[in-house]
């Protein structure tokens, strides 16, 4: 046992084991987007869809689901954030003088500001948690619809209320933005910490990665947009 | 004709380790454009020289592109403008009268300056000692192709053995990571079946010394892959990836625990 937690703590504090863990819990996010997009857009299939799907969400394994995922989700999240400012500190303190003339081969604008895109997306996830789970500061926790005679939470009312306040739909684009960058970088980036690129497949990868970015700014700015600018369900 | 260049030259001068560095205006006139970059300094050497002053010190040895030696950055670049190009091998015909050079050590801090353009590389060895080698008998010749290995695996093996080992990876990284000189010393030698039996050790214990010599970590931008001279894949940095998850599993869970391999006493 204490080999084995010996091995880990080797893993840990190697460069390489950090990064794997990055790319890791990077992908259980990538994952957990794609599927958090595709839900949300059952907005436009209107009221009963959405509602039927946040219902299920919350009575799933008679509502042990929902904490599972939000346990998963929560740890990788701390684990994806401690360690990519603890690489980022390393980076900076790598180079201690800074090059007089400063030169770029190669890097994309998103790889270079990977840890700014972060942080506002971590700003961004406290925000949304705040508005939409926790309700604080507004009443969209009393909002309750009947479905299938059964009493349950409108999510449906809950998003368009949300949306309708121009603050709150502007944060939540400028964040889907950089969410966009950070994928635009990221998700090709994991292949190759993975290990998983060769010089065959880093093309795609790097189309599969800019092809996703676009589709989760695409389909989750849709929503504010459509009920800001264009009144869909107001 | 050949013609000759007038150049302004922006150069860091920095006496010592510890020493605060700043770089120094310098003209450089009539440097003819069939010179190399290393003959430009030369001249602008003797010229400081005759003059009594204190010569810039630069690494250089073959000259030609193979030993790694030389180790400058040319206006941003390691090695200069020119792709697949070494300092040494980089011609002035490339610049243009009147143009400024800005000359400056590879920075990072895994690599002290020891005296202005010349920096301490140490830490690339203490990498190489970590595992950059393989084992063998020594002896009479063993008999051609005792070994077997397919044209592909030997093909790729050498396109990692072209890493020269000069450090421009680390030094236009943004991190100062030296990850694709460290994964073309282990790549070319886990290609080979020659480097199966010291896989595992090989690849933990030089990542664990490119940790310990304070360079920072890979972020897949792949400067290092446009300005490596010899070209160096950045697929070599993919496989060390995967080679250390599987030498840490290996080690962790795989492997005979110390001491209890089964043999004799
Ligand atoms: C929905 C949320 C997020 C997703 C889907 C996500 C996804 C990713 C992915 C796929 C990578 C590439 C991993 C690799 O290169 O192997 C990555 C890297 C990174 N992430 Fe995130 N991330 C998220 C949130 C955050 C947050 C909140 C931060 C805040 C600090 C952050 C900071 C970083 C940094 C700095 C990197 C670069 C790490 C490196 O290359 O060394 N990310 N992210
Ligand atoms: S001096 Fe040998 S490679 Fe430049």
């Amino acid at each position: 046992m204490s080999a084995l937690l010996k091995s880990f703590s080797t893993f840990l504090g190697s460069s390489i084991g950090k990064k794997l863990l990055v790319a890791l819990t990077g992908a259980v996010l990538v994952l957990f987007l794609l599927g958090h997009m595709i839900g949300n857009l059952l907005i436009f299939a209107g009221p009963d869809a959405i509602n039927e799907y946040g219902h299920f969400l919350q009575t799933m394994l008679h509502g042990g689901g929902v904490w599972i995922a939000r346990i998963g989700l929560l740890v990788s999240v701390v684990v994806h954030i401690v360690l990519t400012i603890q690489l980022t500190r390393e980076n900076r303190a790598a180079r201690t003088e800074r090059y007089g003339y400063n030169a770029t081969l190669q890097a994309s604008k998103s790889s270079r500001i990977m840890i700014l895109s972060g942080l506002t997306i971590l700003a961004f996830i406290i925000y949304h948690l705040l508005h939409f789970t926790v309700h604080a500061g507004n009443n969209y926790g009393t909002y309750q619809v009947i479905l299938h005679g059964e009493n349950v939470h409108d999510v449906y009312k809950m998003v368009i209320a949300g949306f309708s306040w121009l603050p709150a739909s502007i944060f939540y684009i400028i964040a889907m933005l950089l969410l966009c960058s950070h994928l635009g970088h990221g998700v090709s980036s994991m292949f190759q910490t993975l290990g998983l690129a060769t010089e065959r497949t880093r093309p795609i990868y790097e189309k599969i990665g800019s092809a996703y970015a676009a589709l989760i700014l695409i389909g989750n700015c849709s929503i504010p947009i459509a009920i800001y600018v264009f009144h869909y369900g107001r | 004709m050949a013609s000759n260049l007038n150049l302004k030259l922006k150069i860091w001068r920095q006496p010592s380790t510890n020493a605060k560095g700043t770089f120094q205006d310098i003209d450089a006139n009539n440097i003819p454009e069939t010179a190399s970059f290393l003959e430009m300094l030369d001249i602008v050497n003797q010229r400081i020289m005759d003059g009594g002053g204190d010569p810039v010190a630069f690494d250089h040895d073959c000259r030609e592109g193979i030993c790694g030696t030389c180790s400058m950055v040319i206006n941003g670049i390691p090695h200069g403008p020119r792709r697949g190009t070494t300092a040494c091998q980089l011609h002035m015909r490339l610049f243009k009268s009147g143009d400024t050079i800005w000359i400056e050590p590879f920075r990072a801090k895994a690599f002290p300056v020891i005296k202005d353009l010349a920096v301490d590389r140490s830490a690339f060895d203490r990498i190489m000692v970590a595992g950059g080698f393989i084992s063998v008998r020594t002896g009479s010749a063993q008999d051609a192709n005792a070994l077997p290995i397919s044209k592909d695996d030997a093909d790729s093996a050498m396109d990692a053995a072209e890493c020269i080992g000069c450090g421009a990876c680390v030094a236009t990284c943004k991190n100062a990571s030296a990850m694709l000189f460290v994964s073309a010393k282990a790549g070319q030698l886990n290609s080979l079946p020659q480097g199966q039996p010291e896989k595992h050790r090989r690849v933990l214990g030089m990542v664990q010394a490119m940790d310990k010599s304070g360079f920072g970590n890979c972020t897949n931008q792949y400067e290092c892959e446009a300005a490596c001279p010899k070209g160096i894949s950045v697929r070599w940095i993919a496989k060390l990836n995967r080679d250390y998850a599987l030498a840490t599993v290996h080690e962790s869970l795989l492997a005979p625990a110390k001491g209890k391999g089964g043999g004799a006493a």
